[in-house]
């Protein structure tokens, strides 16, 4: 019996058998290169949390530079920016905003979801040893290690990592003489990119298969819990959308290393040198980008849409409402998401002929998101909620997503666009749904989970303190964000002051900065609660929230083959407060109690 | 605890709306619409906000409700067992969408007129955007581009209030977004591509025109000024730039 980590005593007494030292060759098949989807999960978490606080800080530079412009940043001031006297330069502006979003979009919110609770959660959840193919499993994981260290080293080769937006718009991004800042930084910021999308791929193939081929007898499809089906549509949606980004990256790659000119039209010069042989077209970059870009948008939100569905059907003891809808709603979502992507180009210079049918589509795609909204209501309408951390973070997804969903309606509207595209407006819509929304979901899922992770409860009072701290800084931060772009105010601006128009808006500025350094601060308070609890929190049992799915009914951590018995599944995963048992829960594996099938079709 | 978090909820839709409400009272709003279909957009974007604020704050409040009501400490009760009910679940889609339709046809005129029907004249001015500035072009008194006579100036246009005047957009080197916050006008700048806009501007003064696209690390400083004037002032501007420039010009030397 292999091991999994931490505080499996299986593990250790295995170890122990075995002599003293562990080979070398055992610990890294174990806790390093393992075929373990436990093992793999948890390296995708850390991974990714470590690349959270990278993103992070990075953003609160751009915040610094929005509320003191051009002034000497306290503490690491003269550490980074010695030759400029401590102030942030506009180069490094246009870099840090840049890689803020890609490290938060591509290393943090996608891995963290798919690759670290999917990998987790998915074989769990639906009774399965592992993953079907561990070694792809494996490689889904190592292949994000080129990535990491593309973006690492782009920081430090000259002219500092990409600078042309998260988006990566050619020309800009493909011509060496438009943005000499960022010159092979730009390069690396390709390669990360494709690695990202190999490690996608690897793993999206892998959900889809094991979800369909593994599932314990009785786990019907629609038995499943929510959170498998947001990680099964969500893998369709990246296998269907991610050639279609590695192709143009690789493009993109073309152009700016042997020449080509897909992206670059006829005749261009730039800074005074001639550039690319012509013919390209720029907005062909943005087709293809956002083919990718916009369902990765439902990519980085599906799967925590179906954690917080379980989180608030378990904390509001009472079955989900509209189990069913919610299903048809993810993958009406899903469908709609690969018709709407030319909403991100209403201004590009796309006709606008093709702007109006992008316009119906994409307001049409706000109605699966408030069936989703109006069901997960009704979940919690007669219920008997219990206030636990991780069900605080799951009902603050749904009052902040509400925000991000209504918000996005105003972007929908393409003569509303004209005037907010590319202000703050956009900056609070995606904040209020990729922070507001899927964050808060994957720290939902985090106190969630984190007993069967480790077999060790977390602080439930500082886990309620740092969801207090972080829900009001988090607003504070990014609901003046709305105000800001119904004022024009754009985004990427290193000094957004020099217009008049834009002057009244320093202060509120300076607020949302010393919100954001609070919403930061928070986050060590996560981070200590993680540490502490992994080496000295209570040991839990194996179903410490009293919930039904199947991951509860293994042991906490749970060893290599998950299971210590065959589940077989009796019913779905949402039976709180049934009147056949005399719990309030009734866990899937449990055998049928008379009168059952009865109810089953009531 | 369950009072003290059911709270912290409802915070959202009062302070929520409380900003929407005070922000403006202070300035921080849209700012002054001094063209002739800037109401159109305005008119939508108060439409959307009524529309939204009226859902938000249901959806808030129900949230905080049954948060404060059904906190398992303080109310006796059992769960309701129910998995749902299909008539509410048709309501709730059949509503919604009725809602969200209406809300795509209710702005495709909008859209049309500031986008789509472009009137048929030629440009006033030519704008090319580069890094890191907005090079303007007028057609000078034979009212032609590409001629000699061709006026030229540098992030300082100058347009003619109470008439339609085309635009074309075009960009030299990277993407830049030719934005005028007070005129409700934003399009990007293509290179290789010509895109016409038009806008009658209803009021004199100078306004700022933003660049609105990423365009390199310069992007920040990339700051115009369109001076609107009436017609006299205009073409006065029009003639004395036309004297600087012959001025300055060389010679001139047979066509060929
Ligand atoms: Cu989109
Ligand atoms: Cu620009």
């Amino acid at each position: 019996m292999a091991a999994i980590p931490h505080a499996h005593d299986d593990a250790h007494a295995h170890a122990h058998e075995h002599g003293r030292e562990m080979s070398l060759g055992k610990f890294l098949t174990t806790y390093v290169f393992s075929f373990d989807h436990k093992v793999i999960g948890l390296q995708f978490l850390f991974s990714t949390l470590i690349w959270f606080s990278v993103g992070g800080l990075l953003a609160l530079g751009v915040r610094w530079q929005l509320a003191w412009p051009w002034t000497k940043m306290p503490i690491v001031g003269d550490l980074f920016f010695s030759s400029t006297g401590g102030q942030i330069s506009p180069e490094f502006y246009t870099m840090l905003f840049t890689m803020h979003a890609s490290i938060m979009i591509f290393f943090v919110i996608i891995p963290i979801l798919a690759g670290a609770f999917g990998n987790f959660l998915i074989p769990l959840m639906i009774g399965a040893e592992d993953m079907a193919f561990p070694v792809l499993n494996m490689m889904s994981y190592w292949f994000m290690w080129p990535a990491f260290l593309c973006m690492i080293a782009s920081f430090f080769v000259e002219g500092g990592a990409s600078a042309a937006g998260w988006t990566g718009y050619p020309p800009l991004s493909s011509v060496h003489s438009a943005a000499p800042a960022s010159h092979t930084g730009q390069t690396l910021w390709v390669m990360g990119l494709i690695f990202v999308g190999v490690s996608s791929m690897m793993g999206s193939v892998n959900y889809m298969t094991t979800i369909i081929q593994m599932r314990a007898p009785g786990m019907t499809m629609f038995r499943m819990p929510m959170t498998i089906w947001g990680m099964f549509i969500t893998a369709i949606l990246q296998a269907f959308a991610l050639p279609v980004l590695t192709a143009a990256l690789f493009m993109q790659l073309m152009d700016r290393t042997i020449g080509t000119s897909y992206f670059i039209p006829e005749g261009l010069i730039v800074n005074g040198a001639p550039a690319g042989s012509g013919g390209g077209q720029p907005l062909l970059w943005q087709h293809l980008f956002w083919f990718y870009s916009h369902p990765a948008v439902y990519i980085m939100i599906l799967p925590a849409m179906g954690m917080v569905s379980d989180m608030i059907s378990t904390f509001a003891r009472k079955p989900l409402f509209g189990y069913k809808p919610m299903i048809y709603s993810i993958a009406g979502i899903a469908g709609l998401g690969f018709i709407v992507w030319g909403h991100h180009m209403f201004m590009s210079g796309m006709s606008p002929w093709l702007g109006t049918t992008f316009m119906v589509s994409t307001i049409m795609i706000a109605l699966p998101s408030a069936i989703k909204v109006f069901n997960w209501l009704a979940t919690i309408w007669a219920a008997r909620i219990q206030y636990t951390t991780a069900m605080l973070f799951a009902l603050s997804f749904v009052s902040l997503f509400i925000i991000g969903g209504l918000s996005g309606i105003f972007m929908a509207a393409t003569p509303v666009d004209i005037f907010i595209h590319d202000t703050y407006f956009i900056v609070a819509h995606i904040h209020y749904v990729l922070f507001g929304g899927s964050a808060m979901g994957i720290f939902g899922g985090i106190y969630f989970w984190f007993p069967k992770m480790f077999g060790r409860m977390m602080n439930e009072f500082w886990g309620k303190v740092h969801f207090f701290l972080t829900f009001i800084f988090f607003n504070g931060t990014f609901y003046p964000m709305h105000i800001l772009g119904a004022a024009g105010f754009p985004r990427r601006l290193a000094d957004p002051y020099h217009y008049e128009t834009f002057q009244h808006l320093l202060p509120m500025n300076q607020f949302i900065t010393v919100c954001a350094i609070g919403m930061g601060a928070s986050q060590i308070i996560l981070a200590a609660n993680m540490i502490y609890s992994l080496l000295k929190g209570p040991k839990c049992g194996r179903n410490p929230w009293h919930a039904n799915s199947l991951e509860w009914t293994a042991p906490s951590p749970p060893g290599h083959g998950n299971f210590d018995f065959q589940p077989v599944v009796y019913r779905g995963p949402y039976e709180y407060a049934s009147p056949l048992v005399d719990d309030d829960y009734f866990p899937q594996t449990r055998p049928p109690v008379e009168g059952e099938d009865k109810l089953a079709h009531h | 605890m369950g009072k003290v978090w059911s709270l912290l909820f409802l915070m959202v839709p009062v302070l929520g709306v409380g900003v929407f409400l005070v922000a403006p009272a202070y300035g921080h709003w849209l700012p002054k619409d001094v063209s002739a279909h800037g109401h159109m957009i305005d008119h939508l974007f108060n439409f959307i906000l009524w529309l939204t604020g009226g859902v938000f704050v249901a959806t808030e409040i129900a949230l905080f409700w049954f948060m404060w009501k059904y906190d398992a400490k303080r109310n006796p009760q059992a769960a309701k067992f129910t998995h749902g009910s299909h008539n509410v679940e048709v309501a709730w889609t059949l509503l919604p969408a009725a809602t969200l339709l209406f809300i795509a046809i209710y702005q495709m005129n909008a859209w049309a007129q500031v986008k789509i029907f472009k009137p048929d004249m030629p440009a006033t001015v030519e704008v090319t955007a580069r890094q890191f500035e907005w090079r303007i072009r007028y057609p000078g008194p034979d009212g032609k581009f590409d001629t000699r006579d061709d006026l030229f100036t540098v992030n300082d246009m100058h347009l003619p209030v109470g008439e339609t005047v085309l635009i074309d957009l075009k960009s030299a080197d990277v993407l830049h977004s030719f934005f005028l916050p007070h005129m409700r006008m934003k399009q990007d700048a293509v290179p290789g591509s010509k895109i016409p806009m038009w806008v009658k501007i209803k009021e004199e003064g100078m306004y700022d025109l933003v660049c609105a696209e990423l365009c390199g690390w310069g992007h920040y400083k990339m700051k115009g000024r369109v001076t609107a004037q009436s017609r006299e002032d205009f073409d006065q501007w029009l003639a004395q730039l036309q004297a600087e420039q012959e001025r300055t010009q060389e010679p001139e030397k047979p066509e060929e």
